[in-house]
């Protein structure tokens, strides 16, 4: 469902492609030993090879090179058995050696495709051109003095991965449903924290318009996009400027742009016109990296469950909606979460118990669901005690709110509190007769076709019984004895 | 092949290198005799010749990920014209 855009001459369609910057999980950084932990103290976390000091090699990180093969696994793309570390050369306060190592003419990954799920239901596919493994520069400071900027080599050298798209994405809500995917992957894969907030992830949006049916058009690089939603404000930005300009004569120049937040637009980056001339030539410190025999395959068997291999198994064996599939399985945890609670239960009820009451809860006090209160067997207990009968639908609300707070197990609080649901008949007679005996006049209205003050029959006997009486035989009982 | 003036100042900016004219000029002519000689190497065939990247025949080396390093931020710094708190510092550079 392209989304289009009505302009002076016509529809607008809006093309993407996204580069995510994705920082891999390693302790330590693509080509030498030091850590890569955020938060440390400035320049603690450089080594002599991180600094660029004259003499020093690039060692490779294996464990790096496994979760780039990982990935592009997940992102069912090709792996090369060989790939080759190129210099891209530029210079920045940042990136001491003066050249990012990266890959270019031969990356370790190869085309690809990822499904995403649109708001209105529907998938669509997004190819992927490539993924390859590259350096992270520094960090500059520039906000603590009016004429200096402070530099922190902290990052620079950490792995990266850049994940290429092809111009498939078509709006805002696609980019955004690519790059939530894209996260998500990463996340089930544990290659990658995809932490926006801290530059763990990070993207940068190629967008540009065309008329249905035309040649691509030029396309501008928004740089800066550090939140789903600035991208997407970015992109709504950009498309209306480069409109604007065709349609009033002009044409689109290709160069970066940088999304600035406060002003929300984008500007361009004049300083990086020349910095495009890269350079690139294969890293002499490196060999060609080879792929040993199998490692692929290993590494394939090892895999978890993707998140669409889980949505469609959550369909197909738990009978769920697509909704609630693709809401149970956003986040790994959660679905291990559901898959315990749903256990010997009924799944369709577990489902719901975990979505609109435990998430609901969590989301209302912005808790985690590792910080849950609840855990999956207890709310599993719960569920078993409302399925065999034990307690009524409603009083489990209650029981849920008070293992909430108090963490206990639901038969213990059922046991304390004496909540278990009365299904004995006779017991349910009596309050029956009890009511009947203090309402006779709307006993006798009813008996004169007052279907209405049916219902206020249930809630008497409901609240004599204080909720414990079950609803489905109150309302058989009732209907006998009036 | 001859390198004109212009492109010489051009590799020198991407460089960082500042020449005067004469030397654009000077190293114009050099790096010319250069490509040349070089561009001898255009006569051998090498169409179905894949890129070398590596003159030898060995794998690369790769590491396990261990912390091995770091920890060293007087040294880091210490040769830096400035610094301050362990950062180094360097003339704004600011979009």
């Amino acid at each position: 469902m392209a989304q289009l855009i009505k302009g002076k001459t016509g529809d607008w369609e809006i093309v993407i492609g996204m580069e995510i910057h994705a920082q891999v999980i390693a302790k330590s950084k693509l080509f030498s030993g030091s850590a890569t932990a955020f938060g440390a103290e400035q320049n603690t976390q450089v080594s002599m090879v991180d600094a660029a000091m004259p003499g020093m090699l690039p060692v490779l990180n294996k464990h790096c090179v496994e979760q780039a093969i990982k990935t592009g696994l997940g992102l069912n793309a090709v792996i090369n058995e060989t790939s080759i570390f190129a210099r891209k050369n530029y210079f920045y306060p940042d990136l001491p050696q003066g050249y990012q190592i990266s890959q270019f003419e031969d990356p370790i990954v190869g085309l690809g495709k990822i499904e995403i799920d649109l708001p209105d239901g529907t998938v669509k596919e997004i190819g992927i051109t490539r993924l390859h493994l590259e350096q992270d520069a520094g960090k500059s400071v520039h906000d603590q003095h009016p004429t200096k900027s402070y530099v922190d080599l902290n990052r620079s050298g950490c792995a990266l991965m850049e994940i290429v798209s092809e111009p498939d994405i078509r709006g805002p809500e696609e980019a955004a449903a690519y790059i939530n995917k894209i996260r998500m992957i990463l996340r089930y894969l544990e290659t990658c924290n995809g932490n926006m907030d801290e530059g763990s992830m990070r993207a940068d949006v190629n967008v540009s318009v065309r008329h249905p049916g035309d040649e691509l058009g030029t396309r501008a690089e928004i740089k800066n996009v550090n939140s789903v939603k600035a991208m997407q404000q970015a992109i709504d930005f950009e498309v209306a400027r480069q409109i604007e300009i065709i349609e009033s004569g002009g044409s689109v120049v290709q160069e970066t742009r940088l999304w600035d937040p406060v002003k929300m637009e984008t500007r361009s980056m004049r300083s990086k016109e020349e910095a495009h001339d890269y350079r690139y030539f294969p890293d002499p410190d490196l060999l060609p990296l080879t792929l040993e025999e199998g490692l692929i395959e290993r590494l394939r068997a090892e895999l978890p469950e993707l998140p669409d291999q889980k949505k469609h198994r959550f369909m197909s064996e738990y009978g769920l909606s697509l909704y609630d599939s693709t809401i149970l399985i956003a986040e790994r945890s959660r679905a291990e979460y559901y898959e315990t609670v749903a256990n010997d239960n009924d799944a369709k009820l577990a489902a719901n118990w975990v979505i609109n009451e435990l998430l609901g809860a969590l989301n209302k006090d912005e808790k985690k669901l590792e910080d849950s209160p609840i855990s999956a067997a207890q709310l599993g207990g719960l569920i078993a005690l409302i399925t065999d009968n034990t307690i009524s639908g409603k009083i489990a609300k209650d029981v849920f709110a008070e293992m909430y707070t108090s963490g206990k197990s639901a038969d213990v609080i059922v046991e304390e509190k004496g909540l278990k649901q009365v299904t004995d008949t006779g017991a349910i007679e009596a309050i029956i007769d009890q009511v009947i005996a203090d309402n006779p006049d709307n006993v006798t209205a009813y008996r004169s076709g007052k279907d209405k003050l049916f219902g206020f029959f249930v809630g008497q006997v409901m609240k004599l019984s204080e909720g414990k009486a079950n609803p489905a035989m109150v309302n058989d009982l009732l209907k006998k004895k009036l | 092949m001859s390198l004109e003036k212009k492109d010489v100042e051009k590799v020198a900016r991407l460089a960082r290198l500042k020449i005067t004219d004469e030397e654009a000029t000077r190293y114009g002519t050099q790096l010319s005799n250069i490509i040349n000689f070089v561009e001898q190497l255009k006569e051998v065939d090498t169409d179905n010749v894949e890129p070398l990247a590596s003159v030898v025949d060995i794998k690369l080396r790769l590491r396990e990920d261990v912390v091995t390093d770091g920890g060293i931020q007087a040294d880091v710094i210490a040769n830096a014209p400035e610094s301050l708190e362990g950062f180094f510092v360097v003339p704004k550079v600011v979009e």
